[in-house]
């Protein structure tokens, strides 16, 4: 029995460092296939899905593992955002690295994260989910009203103009040639953004199988057992708020960066709201599900953009609908259909099979005979 | 006589207009098992909810091993060795088994967010410990067998034992257990009193509520009677059964 399970064991260190393999060559490659078979749209698709990848996976944490239903995520996202707007464009004439502003930008969204956390202590679900579409809401006001009377956000116009990034001498505004092969702007964002987002996803699992990561699960399973069993649970809820609002800050920083604009208009209540719905969607709480719903969300409404014109030529020869007004509900509709037939989720946590140490897992089976 | 481990003193709790618990004083003494007995409603579980900090009394102060203990800080009266289930069992339904004791663990273990990322040769070590004596605990009460399944998915009786296992797993001086036999039939008492008698062996103070008269008249030291927020009556079991107040409390004044 032990001899197998340790070959099993082995064989499965084998397949899995196999799999992980072929995924680093297929996520290295992608890129070069989206870029020559559907051209640079779908590479800018690629990138900000990998954004939403991370905001979902910051999300998660505060509505998948501790069950706190927050409505203003985006906020987090905007404070990144505007950091690196302010402090890498002519608007302040500062132009600092971007490996100063992407920790700064995690560090002051996790500060915000705790700001709306601390008043929010007592609130649960519905409650909870108003004050903090409120909260959403006044940063992206602020963002909005800060140009007066001293300027600092320019308001509704905006800041332009921001720096791309750039780490030393490289920027990755223009084709990079690194060994002979030359890799273009948004294949090179693609490699940051999956590097980034790489990182988020580890921080995630580690977070999940841990003392913390099971405080957060037992908050959101009973709040009043957690208490009795010695969790600070007003200290845990905050660190889940700043945690995720962190990895919205990370994510913040790239788009200002990748984008070169920021404006009030791209934090509304709707950002939020598709943030919520890659979390719930995917599977609440599940990495791969929130991963994929991520994907598929970022996805989804794009190609329903791109399909609805020629999907309506093909059938009927002209356009009856605008596909810009088709494409929200077809993606309304799509929700609705998995939320129907999947209402755990596109891709849910199922029981997790626990590795048994050696010598409990005989003692295991032999208490199940 | 041992020492004194719980001391309550004119413990007062008022919800609106009704006197939930009316002056209550109790001392419980290291390794009793001690019963708090009373009709329903007379201010069992309101004072279970005072000794663990849910509630916030009106009035008088609990000392636990000698040191007041700070009101409505659930989490600091099991750090200071207090530990409950629960009347309506309270687990984390969508965890396993064994996560359900390994989140009792929490208390008396330290990693935070940057040794859970790292995972540092000290974190390594706590978290085999918790899975360890997680597994321990489970094998105490009886549930090993099921510790990879969902909690929610368990027996009635499982469900009630696994709870204890994770009160346990804080390691209390003393573990309040609320209606533990509810529900349970005669087979499944009988074995939850021989794990009760086993946990006061290995050292725990034991606070049982419970309606089984003959669950606690057989296993407590001493009983405690409340009625409509007042005790009525601390004695040894024996005694408690002929007092005629406590026989009217439960039998409203006659024999039947």
């Amino acid at each position: 029995m032990a001899a197998l399970t340790f070959d099993s064991l082995r064989h499965d260190r084998r397949t899995a460092i196999a799999a992980a393999v072929g995924i680093g060559i297929v996520l290295a490659v992608f890129p070069f296939i989206v870029g020559t078979t559907l051209g640079n749209s779908w590479l800018r698709i690629l990138d900000f899905a990998l954004l939403y990848i991370m905001l979902a996976l910051g999300l998660n944490i505060v509505v998948g593992f501790a069950g706190l239903l927050d409505m203003g995520y985006i906020a987090f996202y905007a404070v990144g955002a505007y950091l690196y707007a302010l402090l890498a464009s002519p608007h302040f004439g500062l132009h600092l690295p971007v490996w100063a502003i992407i920790p700064l930008g995690a560090v002051l969204a996790g500060i915000a994260g705790a700001l709306l956390g601390a008043p929010t202590l007592r609130l649960r679900g519905d409650y909870l989910a108003i004050v903090t579409l409120g909260f959403g809401e006044i940063v992206r006001i602020f963002m909005n009203n800060l140009n007066a009377p001293i300027n600092i956000t320019n308001g509704p116009q905006g800041i332009s103009s921001i720096d791309p990034i750039h780490l030393g001498g490289i920027t990755l505004a223009k084709p990079l040639t690194v060994a002979g092969i030359t890799v273009p702007s948004l294949h090179a964002y693609y490699y940051l953004f999956l590097a980034l987002a790489l990182l988020i996803i580890f921080v995630s699992l580690r977070l999940e199988d841990s003392r913390i990561g099971r405080a957060w699960v037992a908050i959101r399973e009973d709040e009043i057992a957690a208490k009795a069993c010695g969790i600070n649970t007003r200290n845990i809820k905050l660190l889940a708020f700043t945690m995720g609002a962190s990895f919205g800050g990370v994510a913040g920083g790239l788009f200002a960066g990748f984008q070169g604009f920021v404006s009030p208009e791209s934090f509304n209540l709707m950002e939020s709201v598709m943030v919520l719905c890659m979390v719930v969607l995917g599977g609440m709480g599940h990495i791969p599900g929130v991963i994929l719903g991520g994907v598929m969300l970022t996805i989804l409404p794009e190609f329903f953009r791109h399909s609805a014109g020629p999907m309506q030529l093909a059938v009927f020869g002209k356009i009856i609908l605008d596909p810009e007004a088709l494409r929200m509900l077809l993606f309304g509709l799509a929700l609705v259909a998995v939320m129907l037939y999947r209402p755990a989720g596109l891709w849910p946590s199922t029981i997790r099979r626990r590795e048994f140490r050696n010598g409990s897992t005989a003692d295991v089976l032999k208490e199940g005979e | 006589m041992k020492p004194v481990l719980l001391l309550a003193n004119a413990i007062a709790k008022r919800f609106g207009g009704v006197k939930a618990l009316n002056g209550v004083s109790l001392t419980i003494h290291e390794g009793e098992i001690y019963g708090l007995i009373g009709p329903n409603g007379a201010g069992k579980t309101t004072f279970f909810n005072v000794l663990t900090g849910l509630y916030h009394p009106d009035g008088g102060e609990l000392l636990f091993e000698g040191h007041k203990l700070k009101a409505s800080t659930p989490h600091v009266a099991t750090q200071r060795g207090i530990a409950r289930t629960f009347q309506n069992i309270r687990l984390f339904g969508n965890m396993t088994a064994i996560e359900n004791v390994m989140v009792g663990r929490h208390a008396r273990t330290r990693a935070g967010v940057f040794g859970g990322v790292l995972r540092t040769a000290r974190t390594r070590a706590e978290e085999a410990a918790i899975h360890d004596r997680a597994e321990e605990l489970l094998h105490y009460v009886g549930v090993a067998h099921r510790a990879n399944d969902m909690a929610k998915h368990l027996s009635y009786g499982d469900q009630r034992r696994l709870e204890i296992a994770r009160a346990l797993a804080t390691e209390p001086k003393l573990l309040a257990l609320d209606e533990p036999a509810a529900g349970m039939n005669g087979t499944e008492t009988e074995s939850l009193r021989r794990l009760i008698e086993s946990i006061r062996a290995d050292g725990t103070t034991v606070l049982l509520i419970e309606h089984d008269v003959k669950l606690v008249m057989g296993l407590c030291d001493r009983v405690a009677v409340l009625d409509y927020g007042e005790k009525i009556c601390e004695d040894v079991p024996a005694a408690v059964q002929k007092d005629p107040k406590v026989i009217e409390a439960y039998l409203g004044g006659s024999l039947a």
